[in-house]
């Protein structure tokens, strides 16, 4: 009886994340669905360090590169070789999961402070990478879209029409995003809850242990490295197709803090509370822009938000939720 | 290349990328010193001798002399850090080694938001601590002012090694680093000697904010952040929980930079921290606690 309770709650509460997800847009302007297409785009980056950093314990400060490499992929596939923007969604993926490989390589003999190093050597250096070689990255100008806009799918009109259904460009780009956001939450729950998940549970929390039960550590560490990139890869594809425009500026060092600050907020090895942690990040600075347009205050703004959050979150949002239903979640799960 | 070899330009440029170097060397300490009691990367160290920078500016231009504001930011700056531990850092002390991580992030926007916010955000200069008259030394011209910095770099080492060695304070503060539990036991009281630990970090940082903004044409409140990632690589690279190996990684870098910079063309400014955490990459791969670091061993 409290089983089939405990299904019905749950699936209660993923219809009612579904019915938000296709509602929403048309409860806010049109201007504010493009602000939640990019809260979108930190979702997906943020749950794929979540699997990397959260589940597996390798930190990385270089996921805003990752991003860059899949922003970078569509962005080349449509200036210079004429695709169709959402096409090049999968391959930006490929590109920056065979990327994210590589960086993995080094945490085979690297851990803690050491791996962070490592990885924002890597964030440091594709900004000045990518105007180096600007046959093919434009160089400081970036790549536009513009001049191939009718190859893309949004087109010059503003207006999308797909399924038959004809929606502006911003709604199109959150329903795209989100979309695909949801289904790479649901590839994350799943692999969590599988054998690959416990693996990498159990090389966060003790590699000596995890090896001798028969973990290949190589292969696992490597694996959660791609796996994290093909989500970076993804969700920097599609902030370029958001932007219509990949650019050095975009991809700093200080995407990839944005990133981390999202998935701690969000809370680290767990999902729920990453959708608060893309929120957080995008919507924090719009904020305390309101808050007073003087960069300094803003910027003092900013920095005591993100502390006093951590203050009283320190496990972040996912911890925060799972005290709050730990009494629902313990009388759901118990035998009477 | 090789026919126009000069060893008086060779022995210039490795003097001035140890005065560089020596800078770093100051908020690598930093960094070094807040890491061996917590565990955690002061991502706002650079932003915090930022701040100490623009202190010092404020008390020359209310008609200090350089050096009478130089003593007066050092305790400002000492005050400041502890009441910073006390404040933000306290409330998270128990909590995971990366929340305590994000909230030095959060330091860092607001500290660089406050400077930004009392001080406009137009360049300004600081008069310059040595005189840069040049000397000859064996008919090889140095500048007085890099002898200089590498001079009070390697004093405030000095300083600070005594400290750690010779008092009591110090072997207070080192039983706190290595085992606070039982340092708790014997009566030493740990969560003041990490604050203690955060105030000399934030003087350290002055001091190499207060030598490093005299050496440019003019500064703004970005001074500090190219200071911060050449810091964080030079400790890396002599291996993070070591003092000794951070000031050495951080001299060897400021050297290896400033001589790639000179001799190799095609990387420029630019691709100087590229090419520098590349090399240093290929460190750590050989030694993955870096050149001086000893790997920690843990009982599982």
């Amino acid at each position: 009886m409290r089983r089939a309770l405990g299904i019905g709650a749950w699936l209660l509460t993923v219809a009612a994340g579904l019915g938000v997800f296709l509602v929403l847009p048309h409860l806010v302007s049109d201007f504010h669905s493009r602000d939640l297409a990019r809260a979108g785009v930190f979702f997906i980056a943020i749950v794929g360090l979540n699997l990397l950093t959260g589940y597996t314990g390798q930190i990385s400060l270089g996921h805003g590169a990752l991003m860059a490499i899949g922003g970078y992929t569509t962005a080349a596939l449509v200036v210079h070789e004429h695709w169709r923007d959402v096409w090049t969604i999968p391959l930006a993926g490929i590109a920056a999961g065979i990327v994210g490989f590589i960086i993995g390589i080094p945490a085979l003999r690297l851990s803690g402070l050491y791996l962070a190093l490592a990885t924002f050597g890597f964030a440091v250096a594709i900004p000045s990478l990518l105007k180096k070689f600007s046959g093919l990255t434009g160089g400081t100008q970036g790549l536009r879209f513009l001049e191939s806009a009718p190859l893309q799918v949004t087109g010059l009109t503003g207006k999308v029409t797909i399924f038959g259904h004809t929606m502006t460009q911003n709604h199109f780009l959150y329903y795209l995003t989100w979309s695909i956001g949801i289904v790479g939450f649901a590839l994350a729950w799943l692999i969590v809850r599988g054998r690959l998940g416990r693996v990498f549970r159990s090389v966060r929390d003790s590699e000596i242990a995890a090896v001798s039960s028969g973990v290949n550590l190589a292969a696992t560490k490597t694996l959660a490295f791609a796996l994290s990139g093909v989500y970076a890869g993804v969700a920097g594809a599609l902030l370029a197709i958001q932007d219509e425009i990949v650019n050095p500026l975009t991809y700093t060092f200080l995407l990839s803090i944005l990133v981390l600050v999202g998935a701690v907020v969000g809370g680290l090895g767990s999902l729920p509370g990453l959708v608060l942690g893309a929120l957080f990040v995008q919507y924090l600075p719009k904020i305390s822009t309101h808050v007073s347009g003087r960069s300094g205050v803003r910027d003092f703004v900013y920095g005591a938000a993100i502390i006093v959050v951590m203050i009283l979150l320190p496990t972040g949002a996912g911890g925060f939720l799972r005290r709050v239903a730990r009494p629902l979640t313990t009388w759901l799960y118990t035998r009477p | 290349m090789l026919l126009a070899f000069d060893w008086t330009q060779l022995a210039q440029q490795t003097v001035i990328g140890l005065s560089a170097g020596g800078l770093w060397a100051l908020l690598a300490l930093a960094l070094v010193l807040i890491y061996r009691s917590t565990g955690v990367v002061n991502f706002a160290q650079g932003e915090m001798a930022m701040f100490s920078t623009f202190i010092a500016w404020s008390l020359i231009h209310h008609g200090l002399s350089y050096w009478q504001a130089f003593f007066l930011t050092l305790a400002i700056s000492f005050a400041g850090g502890v009441a910073l531990e006390r404040v933000v850092i306290r409330p998270v002390e128990r909590a995971p080694v990366l929340t305590v991580v994000i909230v030095t992030l959060g330091l860092f926007f607001l500290v660089d938001g406050a400077a930004r916010w009392f001080w406009s955000s137009e360049t300004r200069t600081l008069p310059n601590a040595f005189s840069t008259r040049p000397i000859t030394v064996a008919g090889v011209a140095f500048s007085i002012q890099d002898l200089g910095n590498i001079a009070v770099s390697l004093g405030v080492v000095a300083l600070l090694f005594a400290l750690f060695q010779f008092t009591k304070l110090g072997l207070a503060l080192r039983a706190t680093a290595s085992n606070p539990d039982e340092s708790r036991l014997v009566g030493i009281r740990v969560s003041w000697m990490l604050a203690l630990g955060w105030g000399l970090a934030a003087a350290m940082g002055a001091v190499s904010g207060m030598l490093t903004a005299p050496a440019l044409a003019s500064f703004d409140q970005n001074l500090m952040q190219p200071v911060l990632l050449y810091a964080f690589a030079g400790a890396v690279l002599g291996g993070i929980s070591s003092p000794f190996g951070a000031v050495v990684g951080a001299l060897l870098l400021g050297v290896f930079v400033n001589l790639i910079g000179t001799y190799v063309d095609w990387i420029g400014t630019d691709l100087r921290l590229p090419v520098a955490l590349a090399v240093i990459l290929g460190v750590l791969l050989v030694r993955p606690a870096g050149l001086f670091g000893r790997a920690s061993a843990r009982r599982v």
